[in-house]
């Protein structure tokens, strides 16, 4: 029996810090003074607090380490594990108030989120799956097989009231009870892993940290609707979600709980991983099916529907990997339980990644219906630098941006959907006054150029036309007209386009031009970027009055663009400058400017 | 199947389930345009061009794909549908290389025509960059301009589906995707066929034949040399579609008539070869099957399906008759028995096809063509070239008066006109291998219908002479591929097989008046054409190709008979094993 | 594995481990003084005994901790008790044979074992 357990986070964001070598070092210093059988070492999951990381959780104390170096771990052990004194500079700043310790969960970040998703992510190692059955795992399975019919599930699921947290929001029990409701001598389960928004990592997260809960929910969705084959389809960029899903799926079926007859009720599942190969666009439901079938993955007209022609011509489901996440506790808790969470329309939680301009990036997982106020300035402990908040986008390029008038909006499906943004995925990037919402428009446009698969007329040419004009005012080139022309692209794009890639790409166009159209205004008539950011419509200026002429700025100027002499004020040619910056940021004097 | 009430611009309506929009509309003469769809072929919604208006529906729907359900309303001409269609025009255009007056399709786009009917006025509307491709002029047949190109993605339905070959398809994504090869190769680098069946479906200028006929002019107007001109079956039942005639008119009189104010030497007829073809054919069918050879004997005057075979089906090539295509066979007694006959120096002669085909470009280049030690065939030019030709010359076609081929090689029977259908070259054959098995009677049976008719395979066994001979007939190549397979299994045996490379066979080939979409989408034009094809051959006193004279004679003078040497010699080739995407 | 009986057993297994790594600030705190002087006296043998002890009684909710130094070195290994809403229990002079009391009758039986504690050593 362990009287120690030390959790390190082994998620994408803290393993790219080095918190495997942290590991390594920590089992190494534990076993020189042979502490090894006191003191467990589990690698975990995410635990959401990604600007911290890497991070260490030793329990019983529930001592918070973050940002630990690997150097830093001789001291953790001598001192903590084996003398009990906790390296206090190494704690959480929340969580530790002179001696005293706070609990984890009674941090500003934690303490409104409510995970259920997460449950296991942080806690469980997800490379053992007696831990996950430690936490209840694969009851949910066992109860369904032996005590529930297909039609039970499904009810159960609907009235839940869980809706697809991929950013459609579809009611999960109708899409489970259409499939089901179509017979055919084969179905399938697939679960969207292709999580392509770029900012969002919420579905990587639960892969990395707790993969079995996934293959659970995919069995109870086969067995609801009668399938027993299932893909999951995860993007090729997530190398430790597929190592540990692959390590999972063989854990799984070793218990015999993806196989044949599960549990001993005669119901075959089994499951099959396949990747993406760096296409956005294969995170679309038909074209995910087209892509797994070996095909180029574009996207198919519906209907027919997947529900009654899907993979392989067969009826399907398709969900996403949240969404799945919540089915185990759904089926052991009940619907009732679920449904007490959220908004009327929006049940349960949803779990947001938070980036951009604010300070506590990373994962949180919180009951709908939470107020836009309350994720940033809460539970993200607001914008630093003591910047003013500008506008939150979500849904990454297919959402759109919320402005601070909107800020107390409760957040679900609909709300967001009626102020002209959606709730996408879960990414929520925040923008402060240094955001130029041209620009950002202009940066979710390239992503959607480049990941159009091309197959139809609107998206492979107009998508590329928008980026063009939005290009040409952020360069002070834009007419009256152009606005008029990409307004109207805009909806034509989102009539007349044959997946949602292309329907929703004009989104973040719209949105920040129904908030932000003094800004558009601003770069087309003033010729002027009020934020500062659009290098064309820039000019550093340095003023006389303050210039010392200590000749740090023409010494650094990478175009010789600044001329004075010694203890003279200096001058920038305008037409010889970059504007690359380095002058603004090198003046001790505070005498240049950015206009 | 039951029916559904539906709306479409007001109006009510009831049709079948199941009907998409497209389909419901047509049934009440409501036009909806397409561009990338092609019925059975191509049904992908991807251009845009079809969307209606649906109640209740988020947005537009591609009426060419949306099956309608009870009670739905739409509208197929409301303004938002047609400022979208302008719209999606405009973007085609702004990355389209616009230079309709020197472009190969001016007069017959479909591009072309839907800006018209949609009013597009300012074809720069959505100016931007463009994509800037190279020509691939690699393959011997064909020319793909990609800068042309409007991603319908019909070329590439045609080549992976219909003929079960998929040498091109769409690379890269977004913007700069485009069709083309694996890895870029040119055309002519991979196991393309040369069938032009993706050139048939093209909408825009972007696929087209290689012009030979630069080559053709030349020699005309060169004193020195004679230029005799074939022309093949089915070149005749569509030639005049070029000159506004109704398709599936005969214009064999005027062909002739045009050629010869061309100013070719000597207008003869491709079905004089295709006689001879018979001749030799049937002889090596009947020698096969007596000396146990290699069964079943599989047809060989289609390049398309020839390359074919050596690409995808190699241990198959034993089994291709080692008959010459009646083109080539033509050619070869041009050079060899006619310049005899008139003393010339087959060095002088200059060999011409008009051909329904494209791969017959590949085939006059292949080994073995030379029965004089000079080309069989010079210069192959399509039905399409030849109108070009024709316009070019300023011959006012339709006015002209009708005239005969030249003698001896343009007397043919019918037997010979219906190479041009599906089923055609088996029926020929098997009246004369029926009349040679059954005493050379006169009385012999003359039509075989079984083999007729537009389906992709075809079979039937006739009892002849106390034997079963089962025959097969398939045309495109993805029936050709099921049917050897099942061949190569055992699942079904065989002694004579015809396979055409072109789906319905040569008045369907690669080389043939294209026909737009709309119509593809509508008509039966194989059997409009077909139907020309078995109307003369039902119209001519001969109609065997044993009884042709000139037939006769050419062996009493000059071959001896069938099989000798000397017809092996001329008449006769060889074949190769390819491999896949190596030429 | 065929029964829900085998997946319950698996739970059982790993739920002392998986319950420990949660933030229990509720339930009974056992601290046990191992700085150097508390080492040296033999604090490892009764923090080893007194988590072996209180895994095999399967108890709820009790959370062992390690300390410095308490500044009573005399006393050491010292382990103290705090129960929420009790008072803090000090027991010094500590050895297996007393920890594996302590876990028996005042972990599970709630008697405070005045013998061992502070009080009757400074009296």
């Amino acid at each position: 029996m362990y009287r120690s357990h030390v959790l390190v986070c082994g998620g994408t964001g803290c393993t790219s810090s080095g918190s495997l070598e942290i590991i390594d070092e920590m089992k190494k210093e534990i076993d020189s003074l042979g502490l090894t059988k006191e003191i467990a070492v589990i690698k975990t999951g995410c635990h959401g607090l990604c600007a911290l990381g890497p991070i260490i959780l030793v329990y019983p104390e529930g001592v918070f380490y973050s940002r630990v170096a690997v150097t830093d771990v001789k001291e953790i052990v001598n001192e903590h594990l084996l003398k009990g004194r906790i390296v206090k500079r190494l704690v959480y700043d929340e969580t530790i108030e002179g001696d005293k310790l706070k609990p984890l969960t009674e941090t500003d970040f934690y303490k409104r989120q409510h995970r259920i998703v997460l449950r296991n992510c942080g806690v469980i190692n997800p490379e053992v799956i007696e831990e996950y059955i430690g936490t209840g795992g694969y009851e949910a399975l066992g109860k369904v097989v032996t005590e529930m019919t297909p039609e039970d599930v499904i009810q159960v699921i609907s009235d839940s009231g869980l809706r697809g947290r991929g950013g459609g929001g579809f009611p999960t029990g109708l899409k489970w009870k259409l499939a089901a409701g179509n017979d055919a001598d084969q179905k399938y389960v697939c679960c969207n892993a292709d999580e392509g928004d770029p900012g969002a990592f919420m579905d990587r997260s639960v892969l990395e940290g707790d993969p079995h809960v996934l293959l659970e929910a995919m069995a109870i969705a086969g067995y609801a609707i009668g399938a027993s084959q299932g893909y999951i389809y995860v993007r090729a960029e997530y190398p430790i979600a597929i190592e540990r899903l692959e390590i999972a799926i063989d854990q799984a079926r070793e218990y015999g709980l993806l196989g044949k007859d599960i549990f001993g009720s005669g119901f075959d599942f089994d499951l099959g991983l396949r990747l993406g190969a760096g296409a956005f666009v294969c995170g679309e439901e038909t074209a995910l099916m087209t892509s797994i079938e070996g095909n180029r993955g574009e996207p198919r007209p519906r209907p027919p529907f997947p529900a009654e022609k899907g993979l392989f011509q067969k009826p399907t489901i398709l969900n996403n990997v949240e969404t799945y996440a919540n089915v185990p506790r759904i089926i052991l808790k009940g619907a009732e339980w679920f449904a007490s969470m959220g908004t009327e329309k929006a049940k349960g939680t949803k779990v947001f990644a938070l980036g951009g301009k604010i300070k506590n990036t990373g994962l949180v997982e919180i009951p709908m219906g939470t107020t836009l106020r309350e994720v940033i300035e809460d539970i993200g402990g607001g914008v630093p630098n003591g910047k003013k908040f500008k506008a939150a986008q979500t849904g990454g390029p297919s959402g759109g941006c919320i402005p601070f008038e909107h800020f107390d909006i409760p957040m679900d499906y609909d709300n967001l959907i009626s102020i002209g943004s959606m709730m996408g995925s879960g990414g929520l990037i925040v923008m402060d006054e240094d955001n130029c919402m041209v620009d950002i428009a202009k940066f979710f446009l390239q992503f959607t150029v480049d990941e159009s698969c091309g197959k139809c007329t609107p998206c492979r040419v107009g998508t590329k036309r928008m980026y063009e004009i939005l290009d040409k005012i952020t360069k002070g080139q834009g007419t009256i007209e152009d606005l008029d022309k990409l307004e109207a692209l805009c909806y034509y794009i989102k009539d007349n386009s044959l997946c949602g890639l292309g329907q929703t790409a004009p989104n973040p166009v719209l949105s920040t031009l129904r908030y932000f159209r003094d800004e558009y205004m601003a770069h087309i008539v003033d010729k002027r970027c009020p934020a500062g950011v659009c290098k064309d419509l820039l000019q550093f200026v340095i003023d006389p009055e303050k210039c010392v002429g200590c000749t740090l700025c023409a010494r650094n100027c990478p175009v010789s663009a600044i001329t004075g002499a010694v203890k003279e004020a200096h001058v920038i040619d305008q037409d010889k400058c970059v504007k690359c910056g380095v002058c603004y940021e090198k003046c001790k004097f505070n005498a240049i400017s950015k206009k | 199947m039951a029916n559904v009430n539906i709306k479409i611009n007001g109006k009510d309506v009831s049709v079948p389930e199941g009907s998409t929009i497209l389909e419901a509309a047509r049934l009440i003469n409501i036009k909806i345009p397409t561009l990338c769809y092609l019925k059975g072929i191509n049904e992908i919604g991807a251009c845009r061009i079809c969307v209606t208006e649906v109640k209740g529906a988020r947005s537009l729907v591609t009426s060419c794909v949306f099956p309608v359900r009870e009670g739905m309303e739409i509208i197929t001409n409301s303004s938002r549908v047609i400022e979208s269609r302008k719209k999606t025009l405009q973007l085609l255009l702004s990355d389209h290389d616009k230079k309709c007056l020197s472009c190969i399709r001016s007069g017959s786009c479909e591009l072309q025509d839907l800006c018209n009917e949609y009013g597009v006025d300012d074809e720069n509307y959505y100016a931007g960059s463009t994509n800037k491709y190279e020509l691939d002029y690699s393959a011997p047949h064909m020319v793909r301009d990609n800068n042309k190109c409007i991603l319908c993605r019909r070329c590439v339905a045609m080549c992976e589906k219909v003929q079960g070959i998929g040498v091109i398809g769409a690379n890269e994504r977004g913007f700069t995707t485009h069709i083309s090869s694996a890895f870029e190769m040119g055309l002519g680098s991979t196991s393309c066929v040369s069938c032009g069946q993706c050139i048939n479906v093209c909408p825009t200028g972007a696929l087209y034949e290689q012009d030979s006929s630069a080559g053709v002019i030349e020699a005309i107007a060169d004193p020195t040399k004679v230029v005799i001109v074939q022309t093949a079956p089915a070149v005749r039942a569509a030639l005049g579609e070029e000159f506004g005639y109704p398709i599936g008119t005969n214009v064999e009189g005027k062909m002739v008539s045009a050629l010869r104010k061309i100013g070719f030497d000597k207008v003869f007829d491709t079905n004089f070869a295709a006689d001879l073809t018979i001749m030799e054919e049937s002889n090596e069918f009947l020698e096969r099957v007596n000396n146990k050879g290699v069964l079943p004997l599989i047809t060989s005057c289609s390049p398309g399906w020839i390359k074919y075979c050596e690409h995808y089906f190699p241990d198959m090539t034993e089994n291709l008759s080692s008959c010459k295509s009646p083109q080539q066979m033509f050619g070869a007694i041009v050079k060899t028995y006619y310049a005899e006959k008139l003393k010339l120096d087959p060095k002088n002669i200059v060999s011409v096809s008009i051909m329904p085909c494209t791969a017959k470009k590949f085939e006059i280049g292949r080994d073995d063509q030379a029965a004089s030690g000079y080309a069989d065939v010079d210069y192959s030019l399509t039905t399409r070239e030849c109108a070009r030709l024709i316009k070019k010359y300023g011959i006012d076609f339709n006015s002209l008066a009708d005239e005969e081929y030249d003698n001896p090689l343009g007397t043919s029977s019918g037997a010979a006109v219906i190479f041009g259908a599906s089923g055609g070259v088996m029926e020929a054959a098997l009246r004369t291998a029926v009349w040679k098995l059954t005493g050379e009677t006169d009385d012999s049976p003359i039509d075989f219908t079984e083999v007729r008719g537009m389906e992709g395979i075809k079979s039937a066994t006739y009892n002849v002479a106390g034997m079963d001979i089962k025959v097969a007939v398939a045309s495109g190549l993805n029936n050709a591929k099921t049917l050897l397979e099942k061949v190569k299994s055992g699942e079904e045996t065989y002694h004579f097989i015809e396979i055409m490379g072109c789906p319905g066979g040569c008045i369907n080939g690669g080389g043939q008046p294209r026909v737009h979409a709309d119509i593809l989408n509508s008509e039966n034009v194989r059997i409009l054409r077909a139907k020309a094809l078995y109307s003369e051959d039902a119209a001519n006193e001969m109609r065997k190709s044993h009884d042709n004279p000139s037939i006769k004679k050419l062996y009493e003078e000059f071959l001896e008979k069938p099989g000798s040497h000397k017809a092996h010699e001329i008449l006769h080739t060889t074949y190769i094993k390819r491999k896949i995407n190596e030429n | 594995m065929k029964s829900l009986e085998e997946l319950k057993a698996i739970r059982e297994k790993m739920q002392g481990q998986i319950g420990f790594r949660s933030d229990s600030s509720t339930g009974t705190r056992v601290i046990v003084g191992m700085a150097t002087c508390g080492i040296a006296s033999g604090a490892r043998p009764v923090l080893t005994t007194l988590v072996e002890e209180v895994a095999k009684k399967k108890l709820e909710n009790i959370q062992i901790t390690q300390t410095g130094c308490i500044g009573l070195c005399q006393f050491e290994p010292i382990v103290e008790i705090l129960e929420p809403g009790k008072e803090k229990v000090t027991y010094v002079k500590m050895n297996s044979e007393k920890a594996k009391e302590v876990v028996e009758r005042h972990l599970v039986r709630g008697q405070v074992i005045s013998e061992y504690t502070i009080e009757k050593y400074i009296k």
